[in-house]
């Protein structure tokens, strides 16, 4: 096990800079558990953006959760210690304020389409090495994992290209380098 | 971290399976085991085999309330003054969301509960059954922490570990679910597990490195100031005879919260009394002007700042709690210190000692000269006209009543409902002990008093408990004359009678061109006759010259009183900070109250 990154609670600095930040907790895998992590930050009027979830423990006992939220600098070090206080929540890291990170995305994106516009589908696919994981005589289901701007900027292309619908999953993240949370 | 130093990898106890039993008696098992010696509940369907195993022993007692909200109160009361954990009992379904109320109450004071509720049988959750409520759901932001019992195997350790996170770190209500069919089903008994889960690891032993710098800083402040609040009474008597020791020991003035009231003297000549909206003048210009800020317990609540951006604005700012989530939640301090206030407090007398070097007596001489002088300003004074027949003031009624306990010499426990009587029982009563007050700060809870009075006279059955009511809040919990009743306890009960949800009147003057839109209290009931029919003493006074004797033949009385004391209706509540105006902007009297008319928007809404 590497050595573990803790953050820093205390910000110092100018505590009204606006900012986006990842958040991951650790959580027992317990009934109930997400709607506590949810029912805090509609209760306390925070934002998620995103929020992922699943077991990551060999036993399964614990779960890993990933939100993208944002507000002032004030605002996400308090975000951090009301989940951290809360009974199952293991351990809170704002993966943002701990230094550099990787938050991966993925999406589910159904194109519709004949003739050029599918060729062009097909082609910008390629460029972001999205893969075909369905593919009919009509239409194409392309899989893409990777920042949240790279999945918006392949959305934005495929939208005159026949896009009819998209499924998407919030960001897994981890630190960099050999440390863990 | 030290997660990997507490996983739960020793090998699962082995099942007492010759002990298995009815799950409801295991449930009445973990509690003996717990120490619990009271109940205060309300039966129905769902814990009819708990109220079956309660009549088959006789190591706990059960207290029958008329209303579930006022059990959870009763059981606050029971709790803030013993420091025991209170427990509560109740069904399924209205019995459960009756008792919301109170759960959250006890969550904004930070009191220590569990609150043991019935629930339709596992296989029927979901279905919409009778008196089936999404109770983990209601509760879930009301409660420290809840849990629904699924399986046998999980009902004892679970109600152990509900105590311990009830009573642990930053106290509060823990709601346990308990299934019918758990608690009529065979369950094993298991005792209370060694280790804690590893998810709920509460920081109590403060950072000595923090304690150091935050005693260095004490040392050399010129202006220094307590600011004590409940944490320091959840802490325990220990933790607030050594606070006060040690503050005697600095010769430094301490202010302190509504929740704080007892934990340091409030008769001690460095006390300047509660701070915030309606504390004192001498405590707020203390806070307004201090140089070191040493925030012991307490949160920083909206009544007590005011407006935040001038709180305090010269003042280097420690501030100890346990929990960490109230740093710089509302005000941004300079030094968090995190650990249990008594721990803290121990640490701070050692660092004390051993670090060289004196306060500045001098500069300390000069701060408490400045605070004699807001003192002898004697903010909390009134005009009462002398006359025999003159109308009572409801400040000189709430002075007498603590004046005349007081002179009683018995061991005295108070408590309120909400509005402005609270806010002067707040005032002229001085509390000398911790655990004696008890009020619904947080929450604010019209109804609070009554059942809370009825908790603590229960825990202390030899001691005198009173509770300061008015009369629009007594009514919304006067059910429990019942309960007072069928158990002969002797509280009395000081109803502030001045027609009016006082409060709520004053504010309406102040900033709604008194148009008092519902605010009078219509159709009031007799309140001699209602005491009289619930078996109790009631007892009216309406002239000064009566007063005296009717609160001291009301304190006598061996059983319980009700007293109408009829008083004055317009009286507002002094001194006050406007809402949105900074501690050094108060407003000391009625002459002025024009200054209140200056309010803006934003003021008003934060009322």
């Amino acid at each position: 096990m590497g050595a573990s990154v803790t953050g820093e609670r205390y910000i110092q600095g100018d505590i009204e800079t606006f900012q986006r930040a990842v958040i991951s907790a650790l959580v027992d895998n317990e009934s109930g558990v997400l709607a506590r992590v949810v029912g805090l930050f509609s209760g306390r009027g925070y934002n998620i953006e995103s929020l992922t979830v699943a077991p990551v423990t060999e036993d399964g006992s614990q779960s890993r959760i990933n939100i993208v939220t944002c507000g002032t600098v004030a605002i996400i070090e308090q975000i951090c210690a009301q989940l951290d206080r809360l009974v199952p929540v293991c351990h809170v890291v704002n993966l943002t304020a701990t230094g550099p990170h990787i938050a991966r995305e993925m999406a589910l994106v159904k194109v519709v389409s004949t003739g050029e516009p599918r060729t062009e589908a097909l082609r910008i696919a390629e460029a972001f090495r999205a893969r075909a994981v369905d593919t009919t005589a009509r239409s194409f289901v392309f899989e893409l994992t990777g920042s949240a701007d790279k999945l918006d900027s392949f959305i934005d292309l495929m939208r005159p290209l026949g896009l009819v619908e998209i499924s998407r999953t919030g960001a897994a993240a981890l630190v960099r380098g050999p440390q863990t949370i | 971290m030290n997660a990997i130093t507490n996983t739960g990898t020793q090998p699962e106890r082995a099942p007492e399976t010759s002990s298995a039993m009815p799950g409801a008696e295991v449930l009445i098992r973990a509690l003996t085991e717990q120490g619990v010696e009271v109940v205060f509940g309300y039966p129905g369907g769902a814990v009819l085999p708990i109220y079956d195993a309660l009549f088959r022993q006789d190591r706990i007692r059960h207290i029958l309330v008329r209303h579930e909200q006022a059990a959870v109160h009763a059981a606050e009361a029971y709790a803030r003054s013993t420091g025991r954990v209170g427990v509560v009992l109740v069904t399924s379904g209205p019995g459960a969301t009756n008792a919301v109320t109170g759960l959250l109450d006890a969550l904004m004071d930070s009191v220590p509960l569990v609150c043991l509720c019935g629930q339709v049988p596992v296989a029927l959750i979901g279905n919409d059954a009778f008196q089936e409520a999404d109770t983990t759901g209601i509760t879930r932001p009301a409660t420290k922490y809840n849990y629904l019992v699924k399986h046998p195997d999980e009902l004892a350790r679970t109600v152990h570990e509900a105590f311990e996170i009830a009573r642990s770190g930053r106290p509060g209500p823990v709601l346990v679910d308990l299934p019918k069919n758990i608690t009529v089903g065979d369950a094993p008994y298991l005792p209370p597990a060694r280790n804690g889960r590893r998810s709920y690891q509460p920081q109590t032993e403060p950072d000595p490195a923090v304690i150091r710098e935050a005693v260095a800083a004490m040392k050399g402040a010129k202006r220094p100031l307590f600011y004590v609040g409940g944490g320091v009474i959840n802490a325990g008597a220990e933790a607030c005879a050594e606070l006060t020791d040690f503050i005697r020991r600095t010769g430094y003035p301490c202010v302190q919260t509504l929740m704080g009231l007892g934990a340091f003297p409030g008769t001690d000549p460095q006390s300047l009394g509660m701070l915030g909206m309606h504390g004192t003048y001498e405590a707020n210009l203390a806070t307004h002007d201090c140089d070191v800020l040493i925030a012991l317990g307490s949160r920083f609540d909206d009544r007590v700042t005011g407006r935040v951006d001038k709180f305090s604005p010269h003042s280097f700012k420690i501030h100890v709690d346990i929990d960490p989530a109230q740093i710089n939640k509302i005000i941004r301090v300079d030094m968090p210190v995190i650990g249990d206030a008594g721990r803290v407090i121990s640490a701070m007398v050692r660092e004390w000692d051993a670090q060289p070097g004196e306060p500045d007596a001098a500069a300390l001489d000069a701060w408490m000269a400045r605070i004699e002088v807001w003192r002898a300003l004697d903010c909390l004074r009134f005009t009462q006209d002398p006359a025999p027949d003159a109308v009572i003031k409801p400040q000189q009624a709430i002075r007498r009543i603590y004046e005349l306990a007081r002179e009683t010499g018995r061991e005295t426990y108070v408590s309120t409902e909400v509005g402005q009587h609270q806010m002067w029982a707040a005032q002229f009563f001085r509390f000398d002990h911790p655990q004696r007050w008890l009020t619904s700060g947080g929450l604010g809870t019209m109804g609070y008093g009554l059942p809370a009075a009825m908790g603590a006279q229960i825990a202390h059955p030899e001691a005198l408990v009173i509770d300061v009511a008015g009369e629009a809040s007594t009514l919304m919990n006067i059910q429990e004359l019942g309960t007072i009743a069928q158990y002969r306890l002797p509280v009395k009960v000081f109803i502030i009678n001045n027609h009016y949800m006082g409060m709520v009147r004053q504010w309406q003057e102040l900033l709604h061109g008194s148009r008092y839109s519902e605010s009078y209290s219509d159709a009031l009931p007799d309140f001699v006759k209602l005491a009289e029919s619930f078996h109790a003493k009631g007892m009216q006074v309406t002239r000064l010259a009566d007063l005296d004797g009717v609160i001291r033949e009301a304190l006598a009385h061996p059983g319980a009183v009700v007293v109408d004391i009829c008083v004055a209706e317009g009286e507002n509540c002094f001194p006050m900070i406007p809402s949105g105006a900074p501690h050094n902007e108060m407003i000391l009297g009625p002459e002025q109250e024009q200054r209140s008319k200056g309010i803006g928007e934003e003021g008003r809404m934060l009322v």
